[in-house]
């Protein structure tokens, strides 16, 4: 059983996991984190709950799997989300680029338009 | 008729050459075929470049935070469409390119079939020709923009050129953002546009930086490449 988490280290676990969702529930609900980035961040704390509560369960999982190192498990796979995220995060930024190009470009636009208008009716 | 010609001059913290540049736009004599109006797109400078421009003979169109040379560019070719201007061209804020030269690109595009006219430094190499290093960047887009779209533009990077409204409906929607002078060639061969170079000659900046710096010159090259290679990608089935 020398594979089973220890009692103490799963309390603080469980305790920082739920603490975890509950942080986020809070920025949803203060609007500062949107809902659709907010899933990635929900599904890895439920995750973190699943495994702090089901003490076994890592061992178990990366026997199915073959890993021989039930750790080993939990960075590829953490690695890999981060991986993910990171892309799409950077996809998401690429998106507010353009958009932030394109609404500058029109407010430069509608300046001069204002601009014109002012200046035409004063010249009346 | 008389056909307009919309002059873009992107100015970022362009206060001591700015007003040279505009001033000698208005006064280069085109006779009475055309009629030429100054744009200057102020890409959000720190110093006095906005508020000189305002006082001058000229369009100005501020942008309220820096977008780089293409997107200020795009601004101006935007207004150019909308505004329905028959030609746009590109006149660098720093005084390299003469006004005095206009009327050569000018002539060319209005007798020629030629959708966009590119001003180059390296068909006779006469004038200001750049530093050895900035060449031997110009050579190698040279090659790879003959190897993506089968045409030799000897100055690829070189900003000044003038297009018409085919080519103005097309870059006020898609213009590419940072380096966008060799970049946006894919883009125009891609859309089967006629690209021609006529030669001129360029004096040295008279102020401001080249938005192309020494210490990013590799840096530089290595992204123009990525972006005409997904330029070129990206737009293939247009043809």
């Amino acid at each position: 059983m020398n594979n089973v988490v220890p009692v103490k280290i799963q309390i603080i676990a469980i305790v920082i996991s739920l603490g975890f969702l509950a942080y986020i529930g809070r920025l949803i609900v203060k609007g500062k984190l949107r809902e659709e980035y907010s899933f990635i961040w929900v599904f890895g704390a439920l995750i973190l709950i699943l495994f702090s509560f089901w003490r076994e369960g890592l061992a178990v999982i990366a026997k199915l799997l073959g890993v021989y190192a039930a750790p080993n498990l939990v960075f590829m796979v953490a690695i890999f989300g981060i991986f993910i995220y990171l892309l799409h995060i950077s996809v998401v930024v690429s998106q507010l680029h353009e958009k932030n190009k394109k609404l500058s470009q029109e407010i430069a636009l509608l300046k001069n338009k204002i601009e014109k208008i002012i200046s035409d009716k004063t010249e009346k | 008729m008389i056909k307009r010609i919309a002059v873009i001059v992107p100015a970022y913290n362009e206060e001591k050459s700015i007003a040279g540049v505009v001033n000698d736009i208005n006064a280069v004599n085109l006779g009475n075929e055309f009629e030429i109006t100054v744009i200057v797109v102020n890409d959000c400078s720190h110093d006095r470049t906005a508020e000189i421009a305002g006082r001058l003979k000229c369009i100005l169109l501020d942008l309220p935070v820096n977008l780089g040379i293409g997107g200020a560019v795009q601004t101006g070719f935007k207004y150019a469409y909308e505004n329905k201007y028959d030609f746009a061209m590109q006149v660098d804020g720093d005084g390299q390119h003469p006004p005095t030269e206009i009327p050569k690109l000018l002539k060319h595009i209005s007798e020629t079939n030629a959708d966009i006219v590119i001003g180059s430094r390296f068909i006779n190499n006469i004038g200001f020709i750049s530093t050895f290093s900035r060449r031997l960047g110009i050579v190698f887009f040279k090659y790879l923009l003959r190897l993506f779209c089968g045409v030799i533009i000897t100055d690829s990077t070189s900003g000044f050129r003038i297009l018409n409204r085919k080519v103005l409906a097309i870059v006020s929607e898609i213009y590419p953002d940072d380096y966008p002078e060799p970049v946006s060639i894919i883009l125009f061969r891609r859309n089967n546009l006629k690209i021609e170079e006529v030669p001129v000659i360029m004096c040295e900046r008279k102020g401001g930086k080249s938005s192309i710096k020494a210490f990013t010159s590799l840096y530089y090259m290595l992204k123009v490449s990525i972006a005409v290679f997904f330029t070129y990608i990206r737009n293939r089935n247009k043809n």
